[in-house]
């Protein structure tokens, strides 16, 4: 991968030129934390921060999106508003975009969904490195280094940033900003090394992901569940702000004074109480412990069989979103503890 | 540079979406039980009508507009094409507006969806049907392909069963094959208040007495309500059937039917992708089967 550098005073200078790709999207402070937003300054733009409320799924897959809109007497017609508007995401942590990864998969195969992927195309991605807190665990899901799924990626090591870069468009954007940018030399190499050294050791989490599958398989019967479906409010709040859950529920509507409308999709979550209810009044997964059961079996135990690897990224999000304190990482651990203690 | 309307029809979105329906006139609604209508639809766009093709066991998302879209197995046979039939229970918001429409008004239709039945590893050895209630509505579909095709299969056996002679789906085409010598059609009511059946009176698993069954060269599709897969499955394990030789068909919510929305996973696998026909084994070892 081409690697460069970029003196920190110069960053400006590229925002400002990279502002000619696409409008500029970054993390801002909004009391006191951190969401994605169009900068209306750059000077806005907060670079070190923990985390954002919502990922950047946001902008791949909307909370609420129009898909079709329906006219009589001519069906139903595709919806295209803003599929083209070209975007520059400035500021995304490598878990992040890994997660972007795993929705790519998602929203690919035998039906690529058109939408997905029409934005996806049309918004460019800078990532930037960042420094674990106490509720990061990228590093056990293995998603604390992505080498595709961005178009440049910033790490910072001092007095310079290192640049991957990962597209034709990242590169368009190093030659318009000009001469700024250096070549990487060896002492670059050994200031990555370090930078990634000292990054891996400030972890405080640390989940053993391996054997997950097997624990899974032997814990869907264990108290746990129950446990945890007495506590969950099912508000939903972990999926929202999972940047790999997809799930989404669509409405029709009917616009006032006429017979036309629209076929709109939005956010849904597994733990809501009809998400598996059919019309018959049948529903799959009717008690609230099957519900949360089933998250975690999706994301930990059932990407493994579809993709190879747990959906989870260990942004963290759910930690800090969840009301009654509902923690990923402390369910793995007892689960494994479980094991343990059946392996004695 | 392309021109913009240039640009508009090479839009995947326009061109190649997945989640676009195509309108289909109500060419005919038959009042088959009451609640239960075959609705009959053609593609406004005779491109589409004579291209449709489905395998026994698919599904298609049909809409309503303006209501909403739901999952809608095929009751048709794609040996008999150009028409979609679709047998719908009035149970929820969009069948009650469905319900509503007239012959001649226009829904939306996209699919086929799902895995439909392993035809090519059911051809050449027996075939079991056994169906209660509305499970005769994916299962017709699979009755007359076989029907159609009668020199790939060896012995057809039908076993259907309806609470009363008047509850039973598709009731003159049934009965008029029980006189058919290719097949074994066996129809029987759980009661018969009127005294006018000629067929079978008795539980749908009695009809395994006049059946006769080769289970090591057999598949049994099997579709009906909690009940009927609570006594038909036991009753063809106790014959010897193979696991992998009984064939689910299974009902889920469905938003997308391409695998996206995310409502119709059970344990690692979507409905509307590895489904709706499951075999027994699979639903043994998938959490929440049934």
């Amino acid at each position: 991968m081409k690697i460069l550098k970029l003196p920190k005073e110069k960053l400006d200078l590229f925002a400002s030129v990279v502002q000619q790709f696409g409008e500029l999207h970054a993390p801002v402070e909004q009391d006191g934390k951190f969401v994605f937003r169009r900068l209306t300054r750059w000077s806005d733009a907060r670079l070190e921060y923990d985390r954002t409320l919502l990922p950047p799924k946001k902008y791949f897959l909307p909370p609420r999106e129009t898909m079709f809109r329906y006219r009589p007497g001519e069906g139903f017609l595709p919806n295209t508003e803003g599929l083209d508007q070209r975007l520059i995401l400035f500021g995304v942590h490598a878990c992040d975009v890994y997660a972007l990864n795993i929705l790519d998969r998602v929203f690919a195969g035998k039906f690529p969904d058109p939408y997905y992927q029409a934005r996806r195309k049309n918004i460019g991605i800078i990532g930037i490195d960042c420094t674990p807190d106490k509720h990061c665990f990228c590093r056990s899901m293995r998603a604390d280094f992505v080498d595709h799924g961005f178009d440049l990626f910033f790490y910072d090591t001092g007095d310079y940033y290192q640049v991957l870069v990962g597209t034709a468009l990242g590169d368009d954007m190093v030659l318009a900003t000009g001469s700024v940018f250096e070549p990487e030399e060896a002492a670059d190499i050994d200031d990555y090394k370090r930078r990634s050294w000292n990054k891996r050791r400030s972890f405080q989490l640390d989940v053993e992901i391996r054997d997950l599958p097997e624990i899974f398989e032997m814990e869907y019967q264990s108290e746990i569940w129950d446990d945890l479906g007495g506590r969950c409010l099912s508000c939903g709040s972990c999926s929202m702000v999972c940047p790999t859950c997809y799930c989404y529920d669509v409405v029709d509507d009917v616009e006032l004074g006429s017979r036309g409308g629209n076929r709109t999709r939005a956010w849904d979550s597994c733990l809501f109480a009809n998400h598996a209810l059919v019309a018959s009044g049948e529903n799959f997964r009717g008690p609230r412990a099957s519900r949360i059961k089933f998250r975690f079996y999706h994301k930990q135990r059932g990407f493994v069989a579809e993709y190879g690897r747990p959906s989870c990224v260990g942004c963290g999000r759910c930690i800090t979103a969840c009301p009654v304190s509902i923690d990923v990482v402390q369910v793995i651990d007892r689960l494994r503890r479980v094991q343990d203690v059946a392996s004695r | 540079m392309l021109l913009a309307d240039e640009v508009a029809t090479h839009h995947p979105v326009l061109s190649d979406n997945p989640y676009q329906p195509h309108m289909a006139r109500i060419v005919r609604i038959y009042k088959m039980v009451e609640n239960n209508h075959l609705f009959t639809l053609r593609f406004l766009e005779d491109r589409l009508a004579h291209s449709f093709r489905h395998l026994p066991g698919q599904f298609i998302m049909l809409s309503v507009p303006g209501v909403g879209e739901m999952p809608i197995s095929i009751s048709s046979s794609p040996s008999r094409p150009e028409v979609l039939e679709l047998c719908v229970r009035r149970v929820g918001r969009v069948t009650n507006a469905l319900y509503r429409l007239k012959t001649n008004d226009v829904v939306g239709v996209r699919g086929p969806y799902g895995n439909g039945y392993p035809m090519q590893e059911i051809m050449g050895n027996d075939i079991l049907l056994a169906a209660g209630g509305l499970g005769m509505a994916p299962l017709r579909s699979l009755l007359w392909y076989a029907l159609d095709h009668r020199d790939r299969f060896n012995n057809i056996t039908l076993m259907y069963g309806a609470k009363r002679p008047e509850d039973m789906l598709f009731r003159e085409e049934l009965t008029a094959l029980v006189d058919r010598t290719d097949i074994n059609c066996l129809l029987t009511v759980d009661a018969d208040p009127g005294g006018t059946w000629k067929n079978h009176v008795g539980l749908l698993p009695t009809l395994f007495d006049h059946a006769k069954i080769d289970p090591l060269h057999s598949y049994a599709a099997v579709c009906g309500p909690p009940v009927v897969y609570k006594f038909i499955l036991q009753r063809l394990l106790d014959l010897g059937f193979p696991k992998n030789h009984i064939l689910m068909s299974l009902e889920r919510r469905m938003k997308c039917g391409v695998g996206k929305c995310g409502h119709c996973s059970i344990g690692y696998k979507y409905t509307c992708l590895q489904g709706p026909i499951f075999t027994y084994w699979d639903a043994i070892n998938l959490p929440e089967m049934i």
